[in-house]
């Protein structure tokens, strides 16, 4: 009965103490970066770490990306991981442009992201050349840290909605270059740039 | 293959058979190639290990026993023997004019994918193979790129701190 | 029936006899004849199949049907491309397209000194990299003429890392087979046992992947303290393990069912395709390399060589677990037995000087210099050295001409040559097998393609 009294006087002011209020967009960001789905593009030793990444010990469930999709109908995120040959190249790029709108880049390892140690005919410097990334990850393998660092600065770019502005501007990527977290370490990994 | 005779150097089956670091090499002349790789078949080589080709373009002063005349490529193949627990090499010259020698598939159908290997990198075609189609690079690559006058196709990188 | 009694019965009901030319029991052929008549490789090039794409097929008619699988797969292991033609469910021939993780590593190679061919050696097989660095090692020493000289240590220390090497791959390979054949929760426990492996890895060289520390000399650092106490934690671990997978898949009738007599080779066929390493293993000949052409020290090391006798998927999966546990036993005979000593030659134009000796010698500062930058020079020659990587036969094959580097390095592959048994290893089986077939050959393409 009060309930209803205070609907009645206040309007929706007086269920307040119920609910939270919000924009949509908010809301779309944050299940946006919350629950991203990779596409399966693991090309070569990268691949392992990647999968390394999503075993039990690194685990990326706990930030909403466990399942790798094999279409990419239905995946958010392309983790470029490995190196991408001359054979390759109109592959990847015809992958990428079967995935729906929002996607995003993440070249892993040195070789996606410039080549690599490969400078030389097979291989294309840099997946860049071929898709706009956003985030680049060193490493050769990139340790699971670095690639969970680099998911986690992608999905802080999702959730500011920094990343969707400028890729309507000018449909490039984020750009953005990580720095690589060695192996062994002990302290915490710092997620994102939170 | 003793060293202390030098009148009459070691063959088997009418090739010259050498040594490179304690492993036995047969120099084959690629007109006896067919026959001589049967031959050895039956001498119980099973298995082809290997088949690859060395482009000696730019090292055409190579060490070859005496009577092995050199030519710009040599095809050189591993077998292995199961029974005998042996391996042996052999080599044959193949000329730039004439870059082509007979496929080994018919004796060793394992060679199929070496052989299409060998064209894709070296362009030397193999008469006999069931489908001569370059393997690793795309199909319309121009070039063989594992041949010395090919570029390795390096881009030069400029680095941030670097001085242009 | 012999072939005279058919002849006879032929010959009788249809006046026929072709004798010789009619087909013949698949037993009484070699296996060169089988696979020619066989025909289960599907020579079709690339473009043409494209162009068969965009021909309607005509509904009704009992047309085979060409499709491809991959190369962005989620079970080709990497960028294998498969062309297969299907009737209805059973695939009758297939062609596997590789080149699409082609990366010029021989050519690349051909720049690199030797010390620094270790670096790029060890990406081809990224499973099992210690062994490819391992082969290459091996060669570039017997050009070197040194190969008799390693030091005792340096040999346990390599056998040491190469047996870890095989437990890690094959753990890989029970994670990722069991994920192909439908045992999802499989793949996250043989990441789970890796990850110890390569913790030990990362303790021991530095890095988890890719590690270039078996180098020309001997390796390249020497083990840390209280690796003993990690490798026994290890082999503590590891069997309960090994027995939860028996339980969990070896001997459960579904993982029965989708394994045995799938993907059947006969030893012939095998031979004759050069496969190597399991598959060989899984037809009943008992070819290991380590027992059979021993290499470094394993004639003094008691393992057996585990051997299947159908040559179907699910003997190699019983191969690569049983292969697991002999390495275990092996890595414990090391564990009792490696000596103390030297862990690299010390002969000065292969091996650097250690870094405190550069402060204090010109000759070390030079001999550092020049290893690192020039490189040591080979002698003149060729040679090919091949040892029992997880997957096979794998073979270094170096042409030297004096340089600092090499005139020719090519790296036989065994995934390469065991690629070439898929066709003939799916042939007559269903699509769903096709998967299990190719997770059993367990081909890492980054070796096919080099």
């Amino acid at each position: 009965m009060g309930v209803v009294r205070n609907v009645l006087d206040d309007g929706l002011e007086g269920l307040d103490h119920n609910f939270l209020t919000g924009r949509i967009e908010d809301l779309v960001k944050w299940s946006r970066s919350r629950s991203s789905w990779g596409a399966t593009f693991g090309l070569a030793c990268c691949a392992i770490e990647m999968m390394g990444t999503g075993a039990p010990h690194y685990d990326l469930a706990r930030f909403g990306m466990e399942v790798f999709r094999a279409s990419p109908r239905q995946a958010d995120i392309m983790i470029v991981a490995g190196r991408v040959s001359q054979k390759m190249a109109p592959v990847l790029r015809q992958v990428y442009d079967q995935m729906m709108e929002p996607k995003w880049v993440i070249s892993m390892g040195v070789c996606a992201s410039s080549g690599g140690m490969f400078n030389n005919y097979a291989i294309v410097q840099g997946v860049d050349q071929v898709v706009p990334v956003d985030v680049y990850a060193p490493g050769c393998p990139p340790t699971p840290e670095t690639l969970i660092h680099a998911i986690e600065t992608l999905h802080q770019l999702i959730e500011d909605g920094e990343i969707m502005r400028r890729r309507a501007t000018s449909g490039a990527g984020a750009n953005v270059h990580i720095q690589e977290i060695p192996a062994g370490i002990t302290t915490p990994v710092i997620l994102g740039s939170r | 293959m003793t060293t202390e005779e030098t009148a009459t150097p070691a063959t088997l089956h009418g090739c010259l058979l050498g040594d490179s670091r304690g492993q036995a090499v047969l120099f084959v002349p690629k007109l006896s190639y067919m026959s001589t790789m049967k031959k050895l078949v039956d001498d119980g080589y099973e298995m082809c290990a290997d088949l690859t080709a060395v482009d000696f373009l730019t090292h055409a002063s190579r060490t070859l026993p005496i009577g092995v005349s050199p030519e710009r490529f040599e095809i050189v193949v591993n077998l292995l023997s199961l029974s005998k627990r042996e391996r042996l090499r052999v080599r044959v010259q193949v000329s730039e004019s004439d870059p082509s020698i007979e496929s080994l598939f018919d004796l060793y159908p394992g060679t199929e994918a070496m052989e299409r290997e060998v064209f894709d990198m070296f362009g030397i075609s193999f008469a006999g193979h069931p489908d001569l189609t370059r393997i690793l690079m795309p199909e319309d690559w121009q070039g063989h790129p594992l041949r010395k006058d090919y570029a390795q196709g390096r881009i030069p990188v400029q680095f941030k701190g670097a001085a242009s | 029936m012999t072939p005279r009694e058919s002849d006879t019965i032929i010959s009788a009901a249809a006046g026929t006899n072709e004798g010789n030319q009619e087909l013949r029991s698949r037993s009484e052929l070699t296996a060169k004849e089988v696979m020619r008549e066989v025909g289960a490789v599907l020579r079709m090039s690339e473009a043409d199949a494209a162009l068969l794409a965009e021909v309607e097929a005509d509904p009704g008619e009992d047309q085979t049907m060409i499709i491809n699988m991959g190369p962005q797969h989620p079970s080709t292991h990497g960028v294998l491309r498969l062309m297969l033609e299907l009737k209805g469910e059973t695939v009758l021939r297939c062609k596997p397209i590789i080149g699409y993780l082609h990366t010029g590593m021989e050519k690349t190679g051909e720049s690199l000194t030797f010390m620094q061919g270790g670096t790029n050696v060890t990406r081809m097989d990224y499973l099992s990299p210690l062994n490819s660095e391992l082969v290459f090692s091996m060669a570039t020493e017997k050009l070197l003429g040194i190969d008799g000289d390693i030091p005792e240590r340096a040999v346990w220390i390599r056998m040491l890392m190469s047996e870890l090497n095989r437990m890690s791959s094959h753990l890989l390979f029970m994670a990722t087979n069991g994920m192909d054949i439908g045992a999802v929760s499989m793949m996250l426990y043989g990441w789970r046992e890796r990850e110890v492996v390569l913790r030990f890895f990362q303790k021991v060289t530095g890095l988890r992947m890719n590690h270039n520390f078996i180098r020309p000399g001997g390796v390249a650092a020497d083990l840390p303290a209280g690796w003993r106490d990690d490798v026994m934690s290890i082999l503590d671990m590891l069997p309960d393990r090994l027995g939860e997978y028996d339980v969990l898949m070896t001997n459960q009738p579904i993982w029965r069912e989708r394994l045995q007599g799938v993907g059947v080779i006969t030893q012939a066929e095998a031979i004759a395709l050069g496969a190597t390493g399991p598959i060989l293993r899984s037809t009943g000949l008992a070819w290991d390399l380590r027992r059979d052409m021993p290499y470094m020290q394993y004639d003094k090391l008691e393992f057996d060589v585990i051997v299947g006798s159908y040559g179907d998927a699910f003997d190699r999966y019983a191969i690569r677990l049983n292969e697991i546990r002999e390495s275990m036993r092996i890595v414990r005979q090391i564990l009792d037995r490696v000596p103390s000593g030297d862990y690299r030659i010390q002969d000065k134009k292969v091996t650097p000087p250690p870094r405190a000796r550069i402060d204090e010698s010109m000759e070390a500062l030079i001999h550092h210099f020049k290893i690192f930058t020039e490189g040591f020079k080979v002698p003149e020659g060729e040679v090919y050295v091949a040892i029992e990587s997880p997957r096979g036969e794998v073979g270094c094959y170096i042409a030297s001409d004096g340089s600092p580097t090499p005139y020719r390095m090519h790296v036989r592959a065994p995934s390469f040559v065991n690629v070439q048994a898929l066709p003939h290893m799916m042939r007559g089986g269903l699509v769903a097998d096709a998967v299990a077939v190719i997770s059993s050959v367990d081909p890492v393409l980054g070796e096919v393609d080099r």
